[in-house]
């Protein structure tokens, strides 16, 4: 595939909105003819994003979610999920495995996950002003793509 | 009910189907807590077969029945896990903290 290709979608941080955002980024990411692994993977790493921002950015509100989703060159998949939320004082600790702000309901487990499903994560966040959570994935493993 | 529950000779088995994420979390566990305390099990084995997708929100909530688990006496396995639960299970290195059963009847996911 050649050129590039690039949906935006903006939805309140309502969790019933969770399954929503994973099947569209794996409706989107359909055209790049991935396995079945890959796409549960891109699911996995989607749903952790926007999880995040409705657990930890609007903790008492409801606020929006924008989710961008991009096919660059070369089969990559880019996934962009951004919130104006509470943000991230200290990233390279949030990104430490089992570390969480959220006490029991929460692992500490989304970041870790995010990084092992896709091949590079980019957090860039303002404390006050929100979190914007990059991911991308290179798809591979089906031949037959012009 | 978002999950089903069979009961027979000091074993729980319950079947959680469908999706398994932040939305759905809260419920599930709280299902599965009040079987636990109905049936107080040495056993009980979570039947994932019927699991389409899971997050790292269910992963607290398996470790959270696990120690409801433990609080009871007994112990907490996972049974028929599909591929996608599993490489997040994998991912989050759990599949080290709660053992794994052998595949078993789809009896519980019914
Ligand atoms: N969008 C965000 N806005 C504000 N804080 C965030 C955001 N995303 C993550 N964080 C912070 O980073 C921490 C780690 O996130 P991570 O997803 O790894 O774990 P968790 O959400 O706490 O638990 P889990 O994902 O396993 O349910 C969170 O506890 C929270 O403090
Ligand atoms: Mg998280």
């Amino acid at each position: 595939m050649n050129g590039e290709n690039v949906v935006k979608i903006e939805f309140p941080s309502r969790s019933s909105n969770e399954a929503y955002a994973r099947a569209a980024a794996a409706a989107f990411a359909a055209q790049l003819d991935p396995t079945m692994d890959e796409l549960g993977d891109i699911r996995t790493a989607v749903s952790e994003a926007v999880t995040n921002c409705i657990v930890h950015a609007y903790p008492d509100e409801i606020g929006p979610i924008y989710l961008r989703l991009r096919i660059l060159s070369g089969n990559v998949l880019e996934i962009s999920v951004k919130d104006h939320g509470r943000g991230i004082e200290d990233i390279a600790k949030a990104r430490e495995p089992l570390f969480t702000t959220g006490g029991e309901e929460r692992s500490g487990m989304g970041f870790t996950i995010m990084e092992s499903f896709t091949d590079t994560l980019r957090v860039r966040s303002r404390p006050g002003k929100g979190t914007t959570v990059t991911m991308q994935r290179k798809i591979r493993s089906r031949g037959g793509r012009s | 009910m978002d999950i089903s529950a069979v009961y027979s000779a000091g074993r729980l088995l319950i079947g959680v189907k469908g999706e398994l994420d932040q939305h759905r979390a809260r419920q599930i566990k709280a299902q599965a807590e009040e079987q636990m305390d109905v049936f107080l099990p040495k056993e009980c084995a979570l039947d994932l077969s019927g699991l389409r997708f899971m997050d790292s929100s269910g992963i607290a909530v398996i470790l959270a029945l696990r120690k409801r688990m433990e609080e009871l006496g007994g112990r907490l396995i996972l049974v028929n896990i599909p591929q996608q639960p599993m490489r997040v299970l994998e991912a989050a290195g759990i599949e080290r903290l709660v053992p794994i059963g052998v595949r078993i009847g789809e009896e519980a996911a019914q």
